[in-house]
């Protein structure tokens, strides 16, 4: 949507907040923003509840005896390093390189579904154990926290698959680049997420 | 196939629920053949149902809510209705079962489906246009937003005639609400429709929070702003940090229902007071989310129908912010017989106190606006001057409530019930009428009745004290909330005053019904010609009633506060002057309509419907039409569409020299 242009360009004495409307990158980029924090919201809730079961077990298992460190550090390492390899193709689509875009995607896309897989294969052990969601309301908390945060990373990469196919049918244009910005806060602030997750969630038991 | 869906989810065997059901069928079936006959679907289609202009979308909110009103209210007679009679040893004519589903749906459908689409409807309608601007950040989104609140409404309308409501009161608290408890289908009615709406309201919250901080016509900075969108700003601050929690705790619940999680079950370590905590995290910011914006309505009629500045404007955004953050340090106050101990008690009570501080800066920045004004005691400002008493009262009572040892007494009392009516029909609902009587001229380009307008006013106002004042009483007598029968026969005098008070907001629903017939038909002697019926202050009243799709032909130069109180004094013949200049207008770019909205809320309605019944197969259909849908609007390019500058000239051109008022005082 355009607003339409401004008749002069203001002198730097007029406020930033009286220039009048800002364009559709700035709007976007902050509505985002917006959506990103309501996220954070979310998972706040999803961290309290934990918070609040993390010790009610109804004598099953507790995470002392469930969670395999150095297992959650290898998926700790693929979700960091994928974010570290959206950045690179963050500089890809900002040099407007369709190439370096798809590479960067790709190994993104492949360290997110390395996590997911990962983590996937711990629920799956989980439940085998008789270590189910419906085994406790600490398990319970347990799969819903990390669950959502999996859901999520579910949600990333369908989105960039979906990102792909717009820069090869759409080109760099205008609403593409903002979406692909917008994507890569996403990406970012799963593993600003995930850091809570592995603090609290997984380093947490040994201090109870 | 059907999942849990058999024929005996209609109810043949209750006669309330089947008549009303086949009543309800029938009216709509007749609406849309007879909007079909008359040739109006593609009319409705265009300029409407895919409509991404915010003031179209504005006026659907407040249809839906109107329409939910009848709905909520409904339940409302039948609840004094059933009070008035069942003392003693008459039982009343609403067996158990079905009254504990009525209060639940009245609770539930008067705040989401009915003081929140007003409350949104209106925001949508005048903030763009108070700000000058041409619409919201994100207009597609916007479409989104209100038809997911469409597709909650129906699915709780629906389990009026396909299976049954909750019966767990309006916020489904566990454990009652768990599967052990309540097996059927009514708190997955309840769960689903609120997740579909909640995300549009969410989505609602994103891009009013953006359009208010980041769209602004030039030169209105911060401290310009008019009040009404001081408050919808805090509005969707709060929307955007409340409701996530609202969508986290439902989730819980679900899980717990249709998983079986233990999140808040009696067994496997639940704990159900987590939910009550979660609950009320979102539950009181909604009360702000709802009355903030009010305040802003009341504040903006207050201001035009007095001929002066509002008093303390910057106190005044002061106070809203204020309240804006205590909203979420005071929670707890909702079950203080929790039993968290004196001292967190203490501090909670305290904190609600504190909350009376800034809203008494409001009261009194109200009343020394009114101080030496030139009033006009037109419709809205006696919905003003009505709030003002009675919310004064209801926040006296509020304070009361907050002093823990006495909600020991009135916890889930009538008492309480009469408190919260108090601040939410005194508070948001008469701002709601006072908006809609206020920016209905705006909106349609004449004005609504005064007398049918006072009357409704009137009728509610007696109506309300009749009803809601004898619920203290009883409250203070011991009476508690949602009772299908009492055996203390002493309580039915009030309880019979309060059914006549029901019977008066009846006739004041009336009153506003006949009012807009009135109005209609006399619409050719009613016409705002000069777009500012009212002497008004804001940007809104400079443009034409109704205001082109483009709201501005250029966008205003903001001085001052009041803007076009200021632009009135300084620019009417310069203004005028310039309407006539061709060379002055540009070609405006306007979003396409899109049908994306609509769309989605189909595939979300039938969605929600399986999930709620079990029929996997459909669920799964819905959520891959959701999810093709968003990905047809990612492909959709061509989203914008040129006005010429000529057509904007014509428009100018066309509208009547006066359109600046210039007799100012």
């Amino acid at each position: 949507m355009s607003l339409g242009t401004l008749a002069t360009p203001y002198e730097d004495d007029v406020p930033i907040s009286e220039r009048g409307p800002a364009s559709i990158d700035v709007t976007a980029g902050f509505g985002f923003w917006l959506f990103l924090l309501s996220d954070v919201v979310l998972f706040s809730a999803l961290f309290a509840a934990y918070a609040v079961l993390a010790n009610r077990t109804a004598g099953g298992p507790d995470g002392l005896h469930l969670f395999n460190r150095p297992y959650v550090l290898l998926e700790t390492a693929c979700l960091l390093f994928s974010s570290f390899t959206c950045g690179l193709m963050a500089l890809a689509f900002g040099r407007r390189s369709a190439p370096a875009t798809y590479l960067w995607a790709a190994v993104t896309f492949v360290l997110g579904a390395c996590f997911l897989g990962l983590e996937l294969s711990e629920f799956t052990r989980m439940i085998g154990e008789g270590a189910g969601p419906t085994r406790s309301a600490f398990l319970s908390a347990f799969f819903t926290l990390v669950g959502t945060h999996g859901l999520h990373v579910t949600t990333g990469l369908a989105w960039l698959v979906a990102m792909m196919a717009q820069v090869a049918t759409l080109g760099f244009r205008p609403v593409v680049i903002r979406r692909l910005l917008c994507y890569s806060l996403f990406w970012h602030a799963l593993d600003i997420v995930w850091i809570g997750v592995f603090t609290i969630v997984y380093l947490g038991p040994s201090h109870v | 196939m059907m999942g849990k869906l058999t024929w005996d989810a209609i109810p043949f065997d209750q006669p309330i629920p089947f008549v009303v059901s086949i009543v309800v069928v029938l009216g709509v079936v007749a609406i849309l053949a007879f909007t079909f006959f008359k040739g109006w679907w593609p009319y409705l289609w265009r300029e409407w149902i895919t409509s991404v202009d915010h003031k179209r979308i504005g006026i659907m909110y407040a249809l839906l809510a109107f329409v939910m009103l009848l709905r909520g209210f409904s339940d409302a007679i039948m609840m004094r209705s059933q009070q008035a009679l069942a003392a003693g040893d008459a039982q009343g004519y609403l067996p158990p079962d079905h009254y504990n589903q009525i209060f639940s749906a009245h609770g539930t459908i008067m705040i989401f489906f009915v003081a929140m689409p007003f409350v949104i409807g209106l925001m949508n309608f005048v903030v763009p246009l108070q700000l000058g601007v041409r619409d919201v950040a994100f207009p597609v989104l916007n479409s989104v937003s209100f038809w997911l609140t469409c597709s909650g409404a129906l699915l709780i309308n629906l389990s009026l005639f396909i299976g049954v409501f909750a019966r767990t009161g309006w916020l489904v608290y566990p454990p009652l609400s768990e599967l052990a408890f309540s097996p059927d289908v009514g708190v997955d009615y309840y769960l689903w429709a609120l997740q579909i709406s909640g995300a549009g309201t969410l989505m609602t919250g994103i891009n009013f929070t953006t359009t208010i901080l980041k769209l602004r016509a030039p030169g209105m900075g911060y401290g310009r702003m008019p009040i009404f969108c001081w408050t919808a700003l805090s509005s969707n601050l709060l929307i955007v940090a409340a409701f996530p929690i609202l969508t986290a705790t439902l989730a819980m619940l679900l899980l717990d229902r249709y998983l079986g999680f233990h999140f808040f079950t009696n067994d496997g370590g639940g704990n159900a007071m987590m939910y009550i905590n979660l609950i009320w995290a979102w539950g009181h910011p909604e009360v702000y989310i709802l009355v903030l914006p009010a305040f802003g309505i009341y504040s903006e009629v207050i201001a035009t129908f007095s001929g002066k500045p509002l008093f303390g404007y910057r106190s005044m955004i002061v106070a809203t912010l204020g309240i804006c953050v205590l909203s979420f340090m005071v929670w707890l106050h909702h079950f203080f017989t929790m039993g968290a101990g004196a001292d967190v008690n203490a501090f909670f009570g305290v904190m609600t106190m504190v909350i009376a501080v800034p809203t008494g800066v409001k009261v009194f920045n109200w009343l020394f606006t009114l101080y030496g004004g030139r009033v006009r005691f037109t419709t809205p400002l006696l919905w003003s001057l009505g709030f003002i008493c009675t919310f004064v009262i209801g926040g006296m009572t509020g304070v009361l409530l907050a002093i823990p040892p006495a909600d020991f007494v009135l916890h889930n009392s009538l008492f309480l019930v009469a408190h919260f009516h108090n601040v939410i029909i005194g508070g948001v609902l008469f701002g709601a009428f006072a908006g809609y009587t206020y920016w209905f001229p705006k909106a349609f380009g004449f004005t609504l009745d005064e007398r049918w307008g006072k009357a409704a006013f009137w009728c509610w106002l007696i109506g309300f004290y009749l009803a809601f004042m004898p619920l203290y009483v009883l409250g203070l007598m011991g009476a508690t909330r949602r009772m299908q029968h009492y055996s203390d026969v002493g309580w039915q005098p009030l309880m019979l005053v309060a059914m006549v008070g029901a019977l008066f907001i009846l006739a004041g629903i009336g009153c506003l019904a006949l009012q807009l017939w009135v109005s209609i038909r006399g619409r050719a002697f009613r016409r705002d010609l000069t777009g500012d019926p009212w002497n008004g202050r804001t940007l809104e009243w400079s443009t034409a009633s109704p205001p082109p799709p483009w709201n501005f032909a250029a966008l205003p130069q903001v001085e001052g506060t009041d803007a076009y109180w200021g632009m009135k004094l300084i620019a009417r013949q310069e203004r005028a002057r310039a309407a006539g200049e061709p060379s002055r207008w540009q070609a405006i770019h306007m979003p396409k309509n899109s049908a994306v909205g609509v769309v989605m809320a189909f595939f979300t309605t039938f969605g929600g419907f399986a999930l709620i019944w079990h029929i996997w197969w459909l669920a799964i259909v819905g959520a891959i039409g959701v999810i093709i849908t968003a990905l047809t609007q990612a492909w959709r390019v061509e989203t914008e569409v040129e006005i010429p500058a000529e057509q904007i000239a014509a428009f100018e051109r066309s509208r009547p020299q006066g359109a600046i008022r210039g007799e100012i005082a």
